[in-house]
């Protein structure tokens, strides 16, 4: 293998990595100011795709189904909140997995109802479509750059909102203290549904991202549901470093396992069953890392006990 | 006459079907029905477009041949998952007391329900799952396979590598079974070396690192089997990497019912099918425009199989009784009926010979479609029919 | 108390009537269904002992019920063919004997506990849910994936194993064998809970520190909750897979994980009935909502999150009005 195809193949690592970021940036913030485990945060991921793919088809623009896979899962994660969600967070973990897997049902086959039973067509704009040569003469996929750039623009939002803002201020004071914010005087449910809203509109829009390059079809957030939780329990739940962090590792784990693994296996075994096997082990790869990880740090990687 | 729960389950959802339901079974027992066909499909979650077209090719035959056909049909959905598929037919058969079962879209639900629904003396007509297990050793008498068996599809797309002169394919299928058998029909053919063979996770949507791997090849042509939304987000990562290779593979990602989603990023691609809308014949023009007035949609590759499976259960109800097992075995075999594919015959394994085509994705006004540019095979047979015992 | 054992043995009496009535008029598909709800029921039983009464929230259980349903699926299909497991260095040949396979199943279930639990239960909470289900997705993926055993095809069985003096291929005795074990089942996690085991794993799950200071080791405690609930719930998919005649890797899934605490929370947790109840029920409404729409989905859903929210303890508690009986 190549060193060009190997750092290709890193690149495509860290811009999967990226991708989970956002749905895992959601996932863990909730849980960390709300204790709430969120099964429905691939639901929501995938209302970001759908809105997007009508909005696109309406209007032609890629922004404006940008906007509208934001705004889509913004209002649904709302809505959710107000109705579902804010009843869970004095209940133990084992009713909120219920409950939002029953929400699961119900949106997968809500959109089922409303958008049929057949995948939607979300396509990257002209302007972003297309190949760029990076230094070295790697060929890269210019929309994979830009989905990795758009994630680093995200999270250092983030870190700011959260560090340097007085909603970031109340977050961090909820995480500690949740009655202690409320003798304050800052309304917390408030607090709390816009801090839902926000990590839904980032799964929308990680949705809606991801869409335009795959499938816009219902049940489409449930693998990337598990990957998430799987980032965010490798980096320490409520961490946005450990989502950051942790999502790297998770894509490039899987990326150059998938690569790497059936090429290692091949220098011992026959060609067709090293393939095969290599690619067994590789699907997993990240499985076995999260319990590895897990093992050695019961909190994960940032994680607090 | 037909039974009112399968109208309903079409064209009504909510408290009616519960009515139809006791209707239904009124109806039963009133025996006026020549037959009661069970159709276990997959009609809710992801892979639902699959079932509801096999479902609605279905219907639309038995809709046409009206109430003298005396046929009663039983839907149920499977939730393509094997064990509710089975318990479904425990319940056709037990307590529906169905003659005849079909529908099953998937493989791996097809092994789990029709060795037993076989060894219970019922009917199963395959519509679209044709594993090599029930092909070959496991073939049944009463077991017929309406729409292909697993291998030949990709064994079309390997004959059509050779013709285009392809001479280095880098040939890549999802890490389960059917994708193994598609290399290893892929393989068959094909007559050239091969840059690269990859296996990817089942229901991976992210395939960067393999395109990265076919840009480094010095390939010359790309084989995929990557059904559903896999192939939706292949195709467009492909398009999007600049790789200009030819693709070839068959009809499963570039099927009516998603290509609108892959969009662009098909044109242009060589997939090979048994059916086409654009097939020249009566049956298959009436077909095209009684389905597109009835459902206003192209009818897909699944659609056809729902209505070919139909009527050649009519055509075999028309000659024998279906209580008279042996008469409607020989009746089936015979398949006397107008296939919308064209010529149609079951091999001794009770899978079909037939040409399948090569088709080219191409734009007719806003939508894509197909056409046949190219027959692949001329009447194939599949390589298990000289394992099995039936003559 | 006296009124939750009422209610437990008029589900009992159900139980046995509904398939005698479906037996007497004849519609053997019902039998299957109870048979399908009864082997389901002990899954939950299963789970609900390391779930329930020791407050570990397993997401991945799948993975013992797959273990069991493929310890039948291995076992009868090497029997099937003929063909011995292992020839060296001594033969191991398949079976179709439902007792030892039984007895393959629980100690596969219970051997694959010991080592998930091992691992996991180092980590609590959300981390121990997590990497359950990680858990759980690891031997899906490797079960769809690994050709020998059919990958993702499954492995079919022609016919059901043997059970001295049992025709199998009969609903009607097949259901009686299933419920028998059933019975013995719950009888025998009655005694655990009310033994000085299942009091400390209780107490343990209420309050850990006060267990830990008369010297308990509540690591171990939960490690031995955790291998009993595996080894029952791998039972549980041996006879599933006798059921279907059939095993997939779908019984691995998370999807299946999520269903058998769908069974509990229904049911009510930490009830000895509730998983049982769970499971009648959840397969009652999958039988009558599946005819009423093709978008039943969402009528369940919002079943579960009626439950979830308005009737906390489940249908027993409901039906009970009574707090979960702790410690007793």
């Amino acid at each position: 293998m190549s060193v060009i195809l190997l750092i290709e193949q890193v690149l495509n690592g860290l811009q999967f990595g990226v991708m989970l970021f956002l749905m895992a940036a959601g996932l863990t913030l909730i849980f960390g100011v709300m204790g709430l485990i969120n099964l429905a945060h691939g639901s929501l991921y995938m209302v970001g795709a759908f809105a997007a793919a009508a909005v696109a088809g309406w209007t032609g623009s890629f922004l404006l189904a940008l906007a509208a896979s934001l705004a889509a899962a913004a209002a649904f994660g709302a809505l959710i909140e107000l109705t579902v969600i804010r009843r869970l967070y004095a209940r133990d973990h084992l009713d909120q997995v219920l409950a939002t897997f029953a929400l699961i049902l119900i949106f997968s086959e809500a959109t089922r109802w409303t958008f049929g039973s057949f995948p939607l067509f979300l396509d990257t704009p002209d302007w972003l479509s297309g190949t760029v040569m990076l230094p070295g003469g790697i060929e890269y996929s210019l929309y994979r750059l830009t989905i990795i750039g758009i994630g680093l623009v995200v999270a250092v939002a983030l870190f700011l909102l959260i560090s340097k803002t007085r909603v970031g201020m109340r977050i961090r004071a909820g995480e500690n203290d949740r009655e202690m914010i409320g003798a304050l005087g800052v309304d917390i449910s408030i607090l709390y549904t816009l801090v839902f809203a926000l990590g839904a509109a980032l799964a929308g829009l990680s949705g809606a991202l991801v869409g335009a390059i795959q499938s816009v079809e219902v049940g489409m957030g449930e693998p990337v549901l598990i990957l998430a939780f799987v980032v965010i329990v490798i980096g320490g739940i409520g961490s946005i470093k450990g989502a950051l962090f942790g999502a790297i590792l998770v894509g490039l784990t899987d990326t150059l396992g998938r690569t790497l693994l059936p090429v290692l296996f091949g220098t011992f075994m026959e060609a067709s069953s090293a393939t095969t096997i290599g690619s067994a082990l590789a699907s997993m790869l990240i499985y076995i890392l999260m319990a590895g990880v897990l093992v050695f740090r019961p909190t994960g990687l940032f994680g607090s006990a | 006459m037909i039974s009112t729960k399968a109208k309903q389950t079409l064209k009504a959802f909510g408290a009616a079907s519960v009515l139809a339901l006791s209707m239904a079974t009124g109806a039963a027992a009133g025996g006026h029905a020549k037959a009661k066909i069970g159709l276990i499909t997959t009609l809710t979650g992801g892979g639902a477009g699959l079932g509801v077209d096999v479902r609605d090719g279905f219907m639309l035959a038995i809709n046409q041949a009206g109430d003298g056909a005396g046929v009663e049909v039983v839907i149920e959905d499977d939730q393509r998952k094997p064990d509710v598929a089975v318990k479904l037919a425990d319940e056709m058969i037990q307590s529906e007391k169905v003659d005849i079962l079909t529908g099953i879209i998937w493989s791996n639900l097809a092994l789990a329900v029709v060795p037993g629904a076989v060894a219970q003396g019922k009917f199963y007509l395959s519509p679209n799952a044709g594993p090599f297990q029930l092909a070959g050793k496991g073939c049944h008498e009463n077991y017929f396979n309406v729409a292909w068996q697993n291998d030949n599809l990709h064994e079309a797309a390997g004959a059509y590598a050779n013709e285009a002169g392809y001479k280095n394919s880098f040939i890549l299928a999802p890490n389960y079974p059917a994708g193994q058998d598609a290399l290893k029909g892929y393989k068959r053919m094909y007559g050239g070396d091969l840059a690269g063979e990859l296996y990817t996770k089942l229901g991976q949507t992210d395939y960067a690192a393999e395109i990265a791997q076919i840009r480094a090849s010095d390939a010359d042509s790309v084989f995929f089997f990557l059904p559903g939304g896999m192939g939706i987000s292949f195709l467009k990562q492909y398009a999007d990497s600049g790789i200009d290779l030819p693709v070839v593979g068959p009809a499963f990602s570039f099927d009516q019912g998603i290509l609108q989603a892959v969009g662009e990023a098909a044109l242009g691609v060589k997939n090979t099918s048994q059916w086409n809308k654009d097939i020249d014949n009566a049956a298959n023009k009436a077909f095209v425009e009684t389905f597109q007035a009835e459902y206003g949609r192209l009818p897909s590759l699944y659609a056809s199989q729902g209505f070919d499976t139909a009527n050649l259960i009519l055509s075999a109800l028309a000659k024998a009784d279906v209580k008279d097992a042996d008469a409607f075995r020989a009746a089936l075999k015979e398949a006397d009926f107008d296939s919308v594919r064209g010529d149609f015959k079951f091999g001794n394994n009770n899978h079909p010979i037939q040409d399948i085509y090569v088709r080219e994705v191409i734009k007719e006004g806003d939508v894509f479609t197909n056409k046949i540019i190219a027959t692949g095979l001329t009447d194939h047979q599949d390589v298990h029919a000289k394992d099995c015992a039936l003559q | 108390m006296l009124r939750e054992r009422y209610l437990n043995l008029i589900i009992l009496a159900i139980l046995v009537i509904i398939p005698l009535w479906a037996w007497v008029s004849d519609e053997p598909f019902t039998i299957t269904l109870v048979t399908r709800a009864v082997i389901l029921a002990l899954a939950g039983v299963g789970l609900n002992l390391a779930l329930g009464q020791g407050g570990l929230v397993s997401f991945g259980h799948a993975a013992y019920f797959g273990i069991g349903g493929y310890a039948m699926g291995i076992l009868a299909s090497h029997a099937q063919n003929y063909d011995p497991i292992i020839e060296v260095p001594f033969l191991i040949e398949g079976t179709n004997s439902m007792p030892i396979i039984w007895l393959v199943a629980v100690i596969a279930g219970a051997l694959s506990a010991l080592v998930i639990g091992a691992l996991s239960l180092r980590t609590t909470g959300v981390y121990f849910i997590m990497v359950t289900l990680a858990f759980g997705q690891m031997l899906y993926y490797f079960a769809i994936s690994w050709p020998a055993y059919g990958g993702e095809d499954g492995l079919s069985i022609y016919v059901r194993n043997q059970f001295p003096g049992v025709n199998t291929l009969d609903p009607m005795q097949f259901f009686v064998v299933c419920f028998v074990i059933l019975c013995v089942v719950l009888f025998l996690v009655d005694r655990i809970n009310k033994s000085p085991f299942g009091l400390a794993l209780d107490g343990a799950h209420q309050q850990e520190e006060r267990v830990q200071t008369v010297g308990i080791n509540v690591y171990r405690l939960r490690l031995v909750a955790f291998v009993i609930s595996g080894a029952i719930t791998a039972l549980a998919g041996a006879l599933f897979a006798d059921l279907n005649r059939f095993v997939s890797p779908v019984m691995f899934s998370w999807h299946f994980s999520g269903e058998i605490i769908v069974f509990i929370i229904l049911g009510g947790v930490a009830r000895l009935f509730g998983p049982v109840v769970g499971a009648c029920l959840f397969i009652l409404l999958e039988h009558i909502l599946g005819d009423l729409s093709d978008y039943w989905h969402i009528y369940l859903g919002a079943i579960l999150l009626f439950v979830v929210l308005f009737a906390k303890g489940g249908i027993l508690g409901f039906l009970s009005k009574k707090e979960v009986p702790h410690a007793g």
